[in-house]
């Protein structure tokens, strides 16, 4: 028979027992349901945590120190040997921005300085962020804007530091208050501040005079060869020549607040006004590590370069390239993998719920189909008498079986979606009660409706697998007797 | 399926044909080592009393059901040697069948009941409603396409069954009691439509335990005792003789 015609006679057989037909298709339904509810819930919880962990920023960024700094990682025994030893600087960043993969390096910079704000002098840790922080979740609840562009005298202040500005007490930690823009703060958007700070100018040539000599603290001497009077001297020697200090100063506009604190990782360090990268890289920043002993060649040098990828999936490589050109590289990728792990176990775990209501909706088709057969003994035998062969009758009890499968597949992804959406909806009702911004718990991706359909259909093709077997091995001769 | 010179011929014959059942212990011989021979347009009548094996002998010509032993060539066709599916497009387009129980599809209209074997045999669509109006018409049925069997009275269901054999054209017509659901006049209505089918050249094979209505049209009977054949006679049918009786 042509797949038209046994469509047709499939269909006209569905319709002739249509309540049990329909009966059987709604279970196979209330199983994809089932099914499609359990695994987009897994999907929307896995998606929401790992986007979150994936804009925590932590998950695509190598941080790279020196190999014979302490700090992160494990430390590799032959790493300080002197060739294997490289330093920081502008040179390895350019190294790092050149690897594939790469986003960009972005050195740490951070420094202690005076932030004037009206008549009142403050002291506050200053880091620079980069543009490409503004889609991280710390800048996620910012109240005024994220810098307009990379070298811009702008300032976003944690918000602590923003209340000791303005005098105000520090608000008790309130969760239901976070990421709420605060009016008491409001007014110090558009105001301005003034930064003072320790700049590191670079020396002159050898021989010449000192510039900035009366900015710094320190008499300006000549190179290494001048002959050190002490031990002190011997070791400062060298830097002073290589670079001078001088107090400088710059104002900043404040053009944002921070609820979140982007800077939690590092504990005491912690920033608590952010300016922009380049803006930062340009005001020449004293450094802490313009004091080690590489400072010495000239060269700025960086205690610490992030390395941001345009995948998290490229870590290891990336890690392990930087590892090889003499630097500790370290990133948090394999707390995420377990964490992966974790989910697709978690996914598992619900999908086999899920299938359970499915196994037991395709003992409904099978029920249904054998008691088809019983009820078309002489139908089927007029076919074959007709000259029906044993896969017509077989192929027309696979086709009911499949659109049983694919109208309950149909109709249990319809289910499925509205259970989830009415989950999500109850649960962003409650989030929504509790001050929480509403979350996307469960998703229904594309795939997952069509592999739900097909596996609806497969079940279905499986549970029709016996009674169209059995329908095909009917002998015509004995459903047709006459008695 | 090969192309035997004598495809569509449309003749029947058995070679020494068994059909045993066994039931636990017992052993019952349906068909019990019949031999038989029906030239191309014959009207062969099987008569024997119930019990003879005049089913199960039609069955094994009709492809229903294989020997225990014997075989059978229809209409060119060794059945023995054709597999299951073999045997299917044999019934499809070699044979007509019709049942003393009409067999159609109660939940299919008369027109969807004949273009049963057309769907069978993946006749195109275009032109299947033309032969299955043209098959009922042949019936006297032509007017009734939209109708379910139960509407129908008994002659009028074995008259669509008759057209559903005929509709794809078949050599052989084998009918097993067509007449014996039904009373004695439509009967006769039913064995004249038989007749017909005779008369334009087709092979009949008439399973019947009324012997008046095979001497009626039948031009050799055939009688069957305790699954042999125990006698066999020509006959010159005289069609108009059973109308009034029978
Ligand atoms: N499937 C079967 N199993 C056992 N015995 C059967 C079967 N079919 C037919 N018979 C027996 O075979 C014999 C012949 O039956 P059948 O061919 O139907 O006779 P008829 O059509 O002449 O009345 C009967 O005794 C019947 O009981
Ligand atoms: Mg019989």
């Amino acid at each position: 028979m042509k797949a038209p015609d046994l469509l047709e006679l499939a269909v006209r057989n569905l319709r002739e027992s249509v309540l049990r037909n329909s009966l059987t298709t709604l279970g196979i339904g209330v199983g994809v349901a089932s099914l499609v509810a359990m695994v987009s819930l897994g999907i929307g919880l896995q998606q929401n945590t790992t986007r979150r962990l994936e804009r925590s920023g932590l998950f695509d960024t190598v941080m790279v120190t020196r190999a014979d700094a302490g700090g992160f990682g494990p430390r590799r025994r032959n790493a300080s040997t002197a060739e294997n030893q490289r330093v920081l600087d502008d040179n390895a960043r350019r190294d790092f921005a050149a690897l594939p993969g790469v986003l960009e390096a972005v050195p740490d910079i951070r420094t202690v300085a005076q932030i004037r704000y009206g008549d009142k002098p403050h002291r506050a840790m200053v880091a620079a962020v980069p543009m490409s922080a503004h889609d991280r979740e710390a800048f996620e609840n910012l109240q005024g804007s994220f810098f307009s562009s990379g070298s811009a005298g702008e300032a976003i202040l944690q918000k602590s530091f923003a209340e000791e500005l303005l005098n105000l007490s520090p608000e008790p930690a309130d969760e239901s208050e976070a990421g709420k823009p605060s009016p008491e703060l409001q007014p110090l958007l558009g105001k301005e501040l003034v930064m003072s700070y320790a700049a590191r100018l670079s020396a002159p040539k050898a021989g010449s005079a000192q510039i900035a000599s009366g900015a710094s603290h320190s008499p300006a001497t000549s190179q290494e060869a001048s002959a050190p009077a002490n031990s002190t001297d011997a070791e400062l020697n060298p830097l002073l020549a290589a670079f001078s200090v001088a107090p400088e100063t710059r104002t900043l506009r404040i053009v944002g607040i921070l609820t979140a604190d982007p800077d939690a990782v590092r504990g005491v360090g912690r920033a608590r006004v952010f300016v922009p990268q380049d803006f930062a890289e340009g005001l020449q920043l004293m450094l802490p590590s313009d004091l080690g002993s590489d400072a010495a060649a000239g060269e700025r040098t960086y205690l610490e370069i992030s390395v941001r990828l345009r995948h998290p999936e490229d870590v290891p490589r990336v890690e392990e390239s930087i590892r090889r050109m003499g630097f500790n590289a370290f990133s948090i990728l394999d707390a995420s993998r377990s964490v992966q792990t974790a989910f697709r176990i978690f996914d598992i775990f619900l999908a086999v719920f899920g299938s359970l209501a499915l196994a037991v909706a395709s003992l409904g088709i099978v029920n249904t189909l054998v008691m088809a057969i019983l009820e078309r003994r002489r139908e089927i035998g007029i076919l074959k008498a007709l000259g029906a062969s044993d896969m017509d009758v077989k192929l027309l009890f696979f086709v009911e079986a499949g659109a049983m499968g694919v109208v309950g597949g149909v109709l249990g992804v319809a289910m499925g979606w509205t259970i989830g959406k009415i989950i999500n909806i109850g649960v962003n009702f409650y989030l929504h009660r509790q001050n929480v911004p509403p979350q996307t718990l469960w998703l229904v991706p594309w795939w997952l409706v069509f592999l739900a359909v097909g596996f609806s259909i497969f079940v279905s093709f499986v549970s029709g697998l016996y009674p169209a077997a059995r329908a095909a091995k009917l002998d015509p001769v004995r459903a047709l007797r006459y008695e | 399926m090969i192309a035997t010179p004598q495809n569509g011929s449309g003749t029947i014959e058995t070679q020494e044909i068994c059909r045993h059942y066994t039931l636990g212990a017992a052993v019952i011989r349906a068909v019990d080592g019949i031999t038989l021979s029906v030239k191309a347009g014959e009207f062969v009548a099987l008569l024997g009393s119930s019990g003879s094996g005049k089913s199960s002998l039609l069955n094994l010509i009709a492809g229903l059901d294989r020997p225990t032993s014997g075989s059978a060539t229809v209409d060119g066709h060794r059945l023995a040697e054709l597999s299951s599916e073999e045997l299917a497009r044999y019934r499809r387009e070699s044979v007509g069948i019709v049942f003393q129980a009409f067999n159609l599809v109660p939940s299919m209209t008369v027109a969807e009941n004949v273009e049963l074997p057309l769907r069978l045999a993946e006749t195109d669509r275009g032109e299947r409603s033309e032969r299955v109006r043209r098959a009922l018409d042949q019936v006297g049925l032509g007017e009734r396409l939209a109708h379910r069997p139960s509407e129908l009275s008994g002659g009028e269901q074995q008259r669509v069954a008759l057209a559903r054999a005929l509709v794809n054209s078949p050599r052989i017509l084998l009918a097993d009691e067509p007449t014996g659901n039904l009373d004695s006049r439509t009967g006769v209505e039913i064995m004249k439509l038989i007749g017909d089918c005779n008369q334009r050249g087709m092979t009949v094979l008439l399973v019947t335990h009324e012997r008046p209505l095979a001497e009626a049209y039948a031009t050799r009977l055939l009688f069957l005792a305790d699954g042999k054949m125990v006698a066999e006679q020509p006959n010159t049918p005289n069609r108009a003789e059973s109308g009034a009786g029978a």
